[in-house]
């Protein structure tokens, strides 16, 4: 999966850049999380930006990444979900579990309030 | 009236690499259809994921993730009824236990509830070598 990490000190970015969020690559997603929970990052922003689609088990990915940040006491925040991921996650009810930002600037600087 | 008469009918390795362009597919009749008065890029979105859904679900439930299996895909359009024919070549699932929409958390098990809300009618009946997952959609608005 193409996907771009970065330290932003408060939290790590993490740019899905694929067009495609489903069961072929949502494992990496959540692999890449994985990670970086061992390493002791809690507080994740998900840029999916780029992210025309999304299914079932690439909103499992994140569901994954969400409850393992808020077992660390941290957070998984959402940015710049196009219109129809975005209608993925009412379908699912998923909106109200996640915090979603319109951009990953956005959800940076709300970690450092 | 002329209607749109469509018929697509491909085979797949049982491998998630296939997804999408089997989505794409449905992406593209979508936008191919002469004769559709509803939201077309909204159908195109639909069509991508049911068909993702549900041949995830033959690879990785009912296939078991055997890579030397084969996923068998159907799909129809006539007399403005779209229906999806998934084939799968294993032991199958329960798909009854899935249509009801599961707890926010769980990771698992959102595809079937996914593909009930945006089909009008879905069934799943045992074949001579496996099942098939029969799902349809009326076009008309």
């Amino acid at each position: 999966m193409n996907l771009q990490i970065e330290d932003k000190g408060a939290a790590v970015l993490m740019e899905v850049q694929e067009e495609r969020l489903d069961a072929h690559n949502s494992g990496d997603l959540k692999n890449q999380m994985l990670k970086l929970f061992e390493d002791g990052k809690t507080n994740l922003v998900v840029d999916l930006q780029a992210v025309r689609f999304v299914d079932s088990s690439g909103l499992g990915a994140l569901v994954s990444g969400f409850k393992n940040a808020s077992s660390r006491n941290g957070s998984l925040k959402l940015a710049g979900l196009q219109l129809q991921v975005k209608s993925m996650f009412e379908l699912t009810r998923l909106h109200r579990v996640f915090e979603i930002f319109t951009d990953s600037s956005e959800a940076l600087a709300s970690f450092q309030q | 009236m002329i209607t749109d008469r469509i018929a697509v009918d491909i085979k797949v390795p049982n491998q998630t690499r296939y997804l999408c362009l089997i989505g794409h597919i449905g992406e593209n009749i979508a936008r191919t259809l002469r004769h559709f008065g509803g939201d077309r890029e909204k159908l195109a979105y639909d069509l991508n994921l049911v068909l993702t859904e549900a041949m995830a679900n033959a690879i990785q439930h009912a296939n078991e993730g055997d890579p030397t299996k084969e996923v068998h895909i159907e799909i129809s359009i006539a007399e403005q009824r779209l229906i999806i024919k998934v084939f799968d070549f294993g032991q199958g699932f329960d798909v009854d236990q899935y249509i009801e929409p599961r707890p926010p958390l769980d990771e698992h098990g959102r595809g079937v509830y996914i593909i009930h809300t945006i089909m009008d009618k879905i069934s799943y009946l045992p074949t001579d070598n496996g099942h098939v997952l029969e799902m349809v959609k009326n076009l008309q608005n």
